[in-house]
């Protein structure tokens, strides 16, 4: 494929356009005498002037260059690139919801609220939650909202909590999140087989202490074992355990967050719940939490009076609004689509057959491969190319001979406690044959960094891009286009 | 393992400190930029803040992760690396001497005992610690 990298602008030719408007039968008024002069340019803005034509082609080619779910394997790890089912999109474009305008009067969108609070009740019972908001446009914006909550809640008892602990192992909006929200974040360092150090949480909680926060399965792909005596400790100390949910596509229908004693945890419906991931569409991060957080949720809550929805905005102890409108509204038509359809004996085998997919993958690499802790793991597996390493090939460089071969890249370099890490989720939507392909490339990858270390160094080759110079391109970063005048 | 200056100390964190009379130098160490990969970003405290031994004193951004720098030794920050943030790669070049962060005048000098040896932080990376 050769590469395309016009920008639309460079298509322009002064005076094309791409489609003509009748001529107006109302008289035009100046500008300048409807809006006040400080909103108004000096100059027409340079927008590209092409043909409709020009148009279609400049996306057609792009979209050619797509790399997506839809077109090859995507086991980045931690962020579940499972198919999205046509069937969701269907929905979304049913005109009653693709139109439905935002400020459409609650009881003239009757359907959309009862969508909305069917799939808040929906998600309540999957991880075992009091109640939920559909609200946060991600997953970094539920933590957000999660941590508000329990903010909230430790002011509403006069405590005074200035610190949230989270695992070394955590992904790295869990910290940001919580600085964000006022906190002190303190590192929790993770035995080495990616546990929690009981010992050094004991250690840790006491009454400055407002949460922690823990991923599970965490980020090795391991379940925490000892997940009650955890939440246990934190109580005992008054301390709110949140669940950052990213990886709940493994424990769907075998267990609940809120029966093993989390108070908060999130949904990245993107992940889980097949709403489309990146560029395919806006994520959505719902956040459910136990019933003495209920009060803090944020507004509005779609309640339901009688057979009656309506939106609640008089909740004088909300942290308030996250966001404009009422959250991802298509994606929370996907993803209760997605529910509606598996059923919950569906969603039970979606996890049995990612964590299935995940061992298989770990076994068949584990001569190959170093592997980060002893299976068997949960939905996703932690390689290590340390061995490949001392032959000169990186966890970078099998990343991008995998693109030459065929497949998108396992997340690299994370979890950050693993040396040269390569986190690789299958996911359950993958056939065995496809698994199959994926572990050849990487036992070919893992033969050539013992005879011909430079096939991986030089790779990738066959992509509309070679090697991308990111250290300059964070070094020297240039993220604005400017026309030329 | 190679480039364990023996006249420096050394925290688990992988930072390294060097007294120089009365003040102490403080950067990471080659093993640790070496883990990052290229530096792209560096952010150090201003002259003048209070750092603690153990706490965090800045933030060190490679194309792999973002870490933060800890503090070996507590004191007040006397200099800055200034060239740093402008050239980030000074840190992969040369960890040992052109690219140090800061320079701090300790409130407990004691501290600096109780930081690794060379031999010790050899030790420590040998076990495969990270």
């Amino acid at each position: 494929m050769s590469a395309y990298d016009k920008l639309v602008f460079e298509l322009s030719s002064p005076g094309r356009i791409g489609f003509s408007l009748p001529e107006s039968d109302v008289p035009g008024r100046p500008l300048a005498d409807v809006l006040p002069k400080k909103f108004l340019r000096g100059a027409a803005p340079a927008l590209p002037e092409v043909s409709e034509f020009d148009v279609v082609r400049h996306y057609s080619r792009l979209s050619r260059m797509n790399y997506g779910v839809d077109t090859h394997f995507y086991p980045l790890g931690s962020c579940t690139m499972k198919y999205n089912p046509k069937i969701n999109e269907d929905m979304a474009r049913v005109p009653g919801f693709a139109r439905l305008h935002p400020l459409t009067r609650p009881e003239d969108a009757q359907g959309a609220l009862q969508l909305m609070h069917e799939l808040a009740q929906m998600l309540a019972e999957i991880a075992g939650m009091d109640a939920v908001s559909l609200q946060p446009a991600a997953g970094a914006q539920g933590e957000f909202a999660g941590v508000l909550m329990i903010r909230a809640y430790h002011a509403s008892r006069s405590e005074k909590r200035t610190k949230v602990l989270i695992p070394d192992s955590a992904h790295g909006t869990n910290p940001a999140s919580t600085a964000i929200a006022g906190y002190e974040v303190v590192e929790v360092k993770s035995l080495p087989n990616g546990e929690v150090d009981l010992e050094a949480l004991a250690r840790e909680v006491g009454p400055d202490v407002a949460a922690f926060m823990i991923t599970v399965p965490n980020t090795l792909g391991m379940f925490e074992p000892r997940i009650m005596e955890i939440t246990e400790i934190c109580h005992a100390k008054g301390v709110q355990v949140y669940m950052d949910g990213a990886n709940l596509n493994a424990i769907l229908g075998i267990t609940r967050p809120g029966d093993l004693g989390f108070d908060v945890c999130h949904f990245n419906l993107h992940k889980t719940f097949t709403t489309p991931h990146g560029g395919g569409g806006p994520g959505a991060g719902p956040v459910g939490i136990k019933a003495h957080l209920e009060p803090f949720l944020p507004t509005p809550v779609v309640v339901k009076n009688g057979d009656a929805y309506a939106l609640d905005d008089k909740r004088p102890k909300s942290i308030g609004k996250l966001q404009a409108f009422w959250g991802n509204f298509g994606m929370l038509v996907r993803a209760y689509t997605y529910i509606r359809t598996m059923g919950a004996d569906g969603l039970r085998s979606v996890s049995d057959n990612a964590v299935l997919n995940a061992n298989y993958i770990m076994k068949r690499l584990e001569a190959d491969y170093d592997v980060s802790v002893p299976g068997p793991c949960m939905h996703e597996c932690v390689l290590s190319a340390r061995r490949q390493k001392k032959q000169g090939v990186t966890a970078t460089d099998i990343a991008k001979r995998l693109l030459d071969l065929g497949f998108y890249a396992p997340s690299t370099y994370f979890p950050l406690i693993v040396e040269e890490a390569l986190m690789i989720e299958p996911t359950e939507t993958e056939s065995k044959e496809t698994l199959d392909a994926f572990c050849d490339a990487m036992i070919q990858i893992a033969r050539e960094a013992q005879e011909n270390p430079a096939i991986a160094t030089a790779a990738p080759v066959t992509t509309p891009v070679r090697r991308l110079d990111q250290t300059r391109a964070a070094r020297e970063p240039n993220l604005t286009w400017s026309p030329k005048r | 393992m190679a480039n364990v200056p023996g006249d420096l100390k050394y925290t688990r964190e992988h930072e390294w400190a060097k007294r120089e009379g009365d003040r102490v130098r403080v950067g990471i160490t080659h093993f640790a930029q070496e883990q990052l990969g290229d530096v792209v970003f560096v952010e150090l405290p201003k002259v003048g803040a209070k750092v603690t031994a153990h706490q965090a004193f800045g933030v060190v951004e490679s194309v792999k992760a973002v870490s933060d720098l800890f503090a070996p030794i507590s004191g007040e920050v006397l200099e800055i690396n200034a060239e740093l943030p402008q050239k980030p790669e000074t840190v992969n070049k040369d960890p040992y001497g052109k690219g140090w962060m800061i320079v701090v005048k300790p409130s407990n000098a004691g501290e600096l005992d109780q930081l690794l040896t060379s031999q010790q932080y050899e030790e420590f990376v040998a076990q495969g610690a990270h």
